[in-house]
C-alpha cells in the first residue's frame, strides 16, 4: 500500500525521531513510503489565529503536494484534522474545494490508518513500562477517533496502560492560544500534569506532538521526570 | 452597559480569577459534578434511545425555526394578543426597560418579584425598575444571595452563584437580613424561603425570563427546580415575560423535544421539577393568575446575527453544558468573561451582542478544544464560531499589532515556498543554538517569550529527516 507522509512541520523540525518510528512501523506493516518534497505546514497556526487567507496560501502548498497520493498518513491528530478543514477554506472557489475535499478524503492520523485501513491492531511492539495515554482533543473531537491508539497500545507487550483523570480535559496547548493567553494555558497544562502525575506512571503517551510539547515543555521546567512519548515511538519499540 | 461585569481590562481579570483559589476550586469540582450528571442523562440514558438522534432534531427544529424566524415570531405574537396578552418588540434594551417601566408606573407598582433570567440581566432591568422606585426581589435562590451580596453578578447562566460558598453565603445572609443560623444549606435554603413568603405575597408585577415561547398557541415554557416562579406567576396581578427574540419554537410538539435538550443537558435531569407554561388569558373570576401579560420580545443586537455565520449562535437554549466541559472557564471562572453570558457561548455571543470593542478578546480565550462543539446539544459548532469571530477582530484596523499580522504573512509566505522552508528546517539548529542548554530551550526572547515562561521548549533535532528519508530509501532498495 502506498502512503505519503506528511510528516508536519513541528515534526521536521523537532521531532524527527517521532518521524523516523512512524516510517519504520508503517514500513514493517508492509506500506510504500513516500515523502512529498512540497509539503510543510497544514497552516493551523494562521487558521486558528484569524488569517484565513495566509491560512489558504499553506492548504494551496499542501493540497498540490499531495494531490497524487493515495493516502496521506500523519503522526498528528491536529494537523490531520486541519486537512480536513481545507474544503471549508475554498467555499467561494469550486475548483480548489473540490481538490481539498480529495486531499481530506484520503487523510489519516497514524494510529487510525494502522487499526482502520491498515486493520492492524497488533504491531509486535514491545514496551514494559506503566504509562498513561493523553487524548489530544482535535483527534478526539474533530477527527472522532478515539479507539485507535488504545487498540494498539493495548496490544504492547509489557505495557501497562493506566487511566488518566479528566483525560477529555485539553492540556492547554491551542497554538498561539499557549503564547496568548499564557497565564490560562499555565493553569491548564498543570492541571493537566497534576493528572498525569497521579496516574503513577512513568510514561506519558501521546499522539500529537503539539500537545506532548507543551506537557513534556512543562514538565521538564518543574523537573518532574516523567518521560513523554509520541505512540509512534512506542509501537516502534522491539524487544 | 449591563450585560457587562465590572470595569478591569481583559487580563487584570484573569489575573484576579487566577487568585481566586477557592473559586477555581468551586468551578473544578462543579464542573466535574454536572458533566457527570449530564452524561448519566443523555448518552448514558439508554431508555431515550441515541443521544445523537436526540442532538440532530435539536439541531434541525432550531435552524428551521430561526430560518422561519420572521413567521414564527408573527404566529407567536398574534396568538398572544389573540388572548388578550400585550406584545411588545423591543430594538434595543432601552426601548425594554422603557416599556417595562411605564407598564410599572400605570400598575403604581411598588414591588416586582422576579424569577431567574439572564435576558433581564442583560439589559440591566432592575436598575432601570429601580430608578423608578420599584423594588426589585429576586426569588431564584441564587440571585436572591447575589442581589444580596450587594448586586453581585451572575459567574454561570444556569448555576448564577456558582463562585460562592455556604460560608460566604451565610456571612451575607447575617450582615445584609439578620440570619442567626448555620452554613447549613438546608438551613439557609429555609431561611431564604421564609423572607420571600412575603414577598411573593405583597409583589404587584411578576417578571420572568422565557425558556421557550410556542408560536402555535400563544404560550410561554420555563423550566425551574424551586417552584419560586409559580409565585411569581400566580400572586401579581400583572406580569410581564421578557424574552430573547430567539426563544421560540414552533408547535408544542418541538417544545418536547428541547426541553428534554435542555433539562438533561443543563442539569442532568430527565425533566426539571417544574415546567411551568403559560398562555394569557383567564376566566374573570381566576384568582390564581394574572390579570394583565405583556410579552416583551427583545431584539438587542440578536438580528445583527440572522443571515451570517453566527446565525446557529442564536439557536442556543441556554443550558451551559458547554460552559460546564470549557478548560478555559474551570480556570478563571465566569466573571473573568466580564459578560453574563460566559464560557464558549458567551465569547460567541458576548461580541454579537456588545461588539468587538468590549467582547473581541473573548473568542481567543479558547485553546479551540472543541469541547463545546462536542457538548451542545443543538450542535452549534462553538469553536468554528470562535474562530470566525477571530477573523473578524484581526482584520478590524488597530485591533492586533502589526508584529502579529507581519508574522502570519510570513508565515503564509513559508509555509507556501519550500525552498524557505527547507532554509527554517536547516537553519533551526544554527540559530537556536544560542538558546540551547542542556537539550532544551529555557528561555527565548520576543513572541514566544510566554512559552518559556512557563515551559522549556524543545530543541531542534540535530538530522535532518528529508535526508535521513532519501539514505533510508536508498538502503532498502
Amino acid at each position: 500500500m502506498k502512503v505519503s507522509l506528511f510528516v508536519t512541520c513541528l515534526g521536521e523540525i523537532f521531532y524527527q525521531d517521532v518521524a523516523k518510528d512512524v516510517v519504520e512501523v508503517l514500513e514493517r506493516l508492509g506500506c510504500e513510503i513516500d515523502l512529498p518534497a512540497g509539503q510543510i505546514c497544514c497552516g493551523q497556526p494562521a487558521f486558528n489565529s484569524g488569517y484565513r487567507k495566509d491560512a489558504k496560501k499553506a492548504a494551496k502548498q499542501m493540497i498540490t503536494s499531495f494531490e497524487d497520493s493515495e493516502y496521506i498518513v500523519s503522526p498528528s491528530g491536529s494537523c490531520a484534522a486541519m486537512l480536513k478543514e481545507y474544503p471549508g477554506l475554498f467555499e467561494e472557489d469550486k475548483e480548489w474545494q473540490e481538490r481539498a475535499q480529495a486531499i481530506a478524503d484520503k487523510t489519516y492520523e497514524f494510529t487510525q490508518f494502522i487499526v482502520s485501513v491498515l486493520g492492524v491492531e497488533d504491531v509486535g511492539a514491545v514496551y514494559p513500562e506503566q504509562a498513561t495515554y493523553h487524548s489530544s482533543c482535535h483527534m478526539l473531537r474533530l477527527l472522532k477517533e478515539t479507539e485507535a491508539p488504545f487498540k494498539l497500545l493495548k496490544n504492547v507487550k509489557g505495557l501497562e496502560l493506566l487511566p488518566l483523570k479528566n483525560s477529555y480535559d485539553c492540556c492547554g496547548f491551542g497554538g498561539t492560544f499557549a503564547v496568548k493567553m499564557g497565564p490560562i494555558s499555565e493553569q491548564m497544562v498543570d492541571e493537566k500534569v497534576r493528572h498525569v502525575q497521579e496516574s503513577s506512571a512513568a510514561v506519558l503517551i501521546g499522539s500529537d506532538n503539539g500537545c506532548l510539547m507543551n506537557i513534556g515543555g512543562r514538565l521538564d521546567r518543574r523537573e518532574i521526570p516523567i518521560k513523554v512519548k509520541h505512540i509512534a515511538q512506542i509501537l516502534n519499540t522491539r524487544a | 452597559m449591563p450585560m457587562k461585569i465590572g470595569e478591569k481590562q481583559f487580563f487584570d481579570r484573569i489575573e484576579d480569577a487566577l487568585q481566586d483559589d477557592f473559586m477555581r476550586h468551586a468551578m473544578a469540582s462543579a464542573q466535574d459534578r454536572l458533566r457527570g450528571k449530564k452524561l448519566a442523562a443523555t448518552e448514558g440514558d439508554k431508555t431515550i434511545g441515541d443521544w445523537e438522534e436526540w442532538r440532530s432534531a435539536g439541531e434541525e427544529i432550531r435552524r428551521h425555526t430561526l430560518e422561519n424566524l420572521d413567521f414564527y415570531l408573527d404566529q407567536l405574537s398574534e396568538n398572544f394578543a389573540e388572548r388578550g396578552g400585550h406584545v411588545y418588540f423591543a430594538e434595543t434594551a432601552e426601548d425594554a426597560n422603557r416599556y417595562i417601566q411605564d407598564v410599572a408606573r400605570k400598575k403604581n407598582a411598588k414591588h416586582v418579584t422576579k424569577s431567574k433570567s439572564m435576558v433581564t440581566e442583560e439589559i440591566g432591568l432592575n436598575e432601570a425598575l429601580e430608578e423608578i422606585g420599584c423594588h426589585v426581589h429576586e426569588t431564584d435562590l441564587a440571585e436572591y444571595i447575589l442581589q444580596l451580596d450587594d448586586k453581585d453578578r451572575p459567574s454561570h447562566i444556569v448555576v448564577p452563584s456558582l463562585h460562592k460558598n455556604k460560608e460566604q453565603i451565610r456571612d451575607t445572609f447575617k450582615t445584609k437580613v439578620g440570619y442567626m443560623g448555620t452554613e447549613e444549606p438546608r438551613e439557609l435554603t429555609a431561611f431564604a424561603r421564609s423572607q420571600l413568603r412575603d414577598v411573593f405575597m405583597e409583589a404587584d408585577i411578576g417578571i420572568t425570563g422565557c425558556n421557550f415561547a410556542i408560536a402555535e398557541s400563544g404560550s410561554l415554557s420555563l423550566a425551574t427546580n424551586e417552584g419560586n416562579l409559580n409565585m411569581v406567576t400566580t400572586f401579581p396581578k400583572t406580569q410581564i415575560t421578557v424574552m430573547g427574540m430567539e426563544r421560540l419554537v414552533p408547535t408544542w410538539e418541538e417544545m418536547d423535544v428541547l426541553i428534554n435538550l435542555l433539562s438533561r443537558s443543563a442539569v442532568g435531569q430527565k425533566i426539571t421539577t417544574y415546567v411551568t407554561n403559560l398562555t394569557p388569558g383567564v376566566e374573570e373570576d381566576c384568582v390564581d393568575a394574572p390579570k394583565e401579560f405583556h410579552l416583551v420580545i427583545l431584539d438587542a443586537g440578536r438580528s445583527r446575527a440572522l443571515g451570517t455565520e453566527f446565525q446557529s449562535a442564536l439557536h442556543c437554549i441556554r443550558c451551559a453544558a458547554c460552559v460546564n466541559v470549557c478548560p478555559v472557564y474551570r480556570h478563571i471562572g465566569g466573571h473573568a468573561y466580564g459578560s453574563i453570558y460566559q464560557g464558549p457561548i458567551g465569547a460567541v455571543l458576548s461580541p454579537i451582542l456588545g461588539g468587538y470593542e468590549e467582547y473581541g478578546e473573548l473568542p481567543f480565550a479558547s485553546s479551540l478544544c472543541a469541547a463545546c462543539t462536542e457538548a451542545c446539544p443543538v450542535k452549534i459548532p462553538l469553536h468554528e464560531q470562535l474562530i470566525r469571530h477571530r477573523e473578524n477582530y484581526v482584520k478590524e484596523k488597530g485591533r492586533v499589532k502589526a508584529s502579529e499580522k507581519a508574522a502570519m504573512k510570513a508565515f503564509g509566505i513559508g509555509a507556501s515556498t519550500p525552498s524557505l522552508f527547507q532554509i527554517a528546517v536547516k537553519g533551526a539548529p544554527i540559530f537556536m543554538k544560542p538558546f540551547i542548554q542542556d537539550g532544551s530551550i529555557s528561555k527565548i526572547p520576543g513572541p514566544m517569550k510566554p512559552w518559556t515562561e512557563i515551559r522549556k521548549f524543545p530543541s531542534p533535532g540535530k538530522d535532518n529527516f528529508r535526508t535521513w528519508f532519501k539514505e533510508h530509501q536508498k538502503g532498502r532498495q
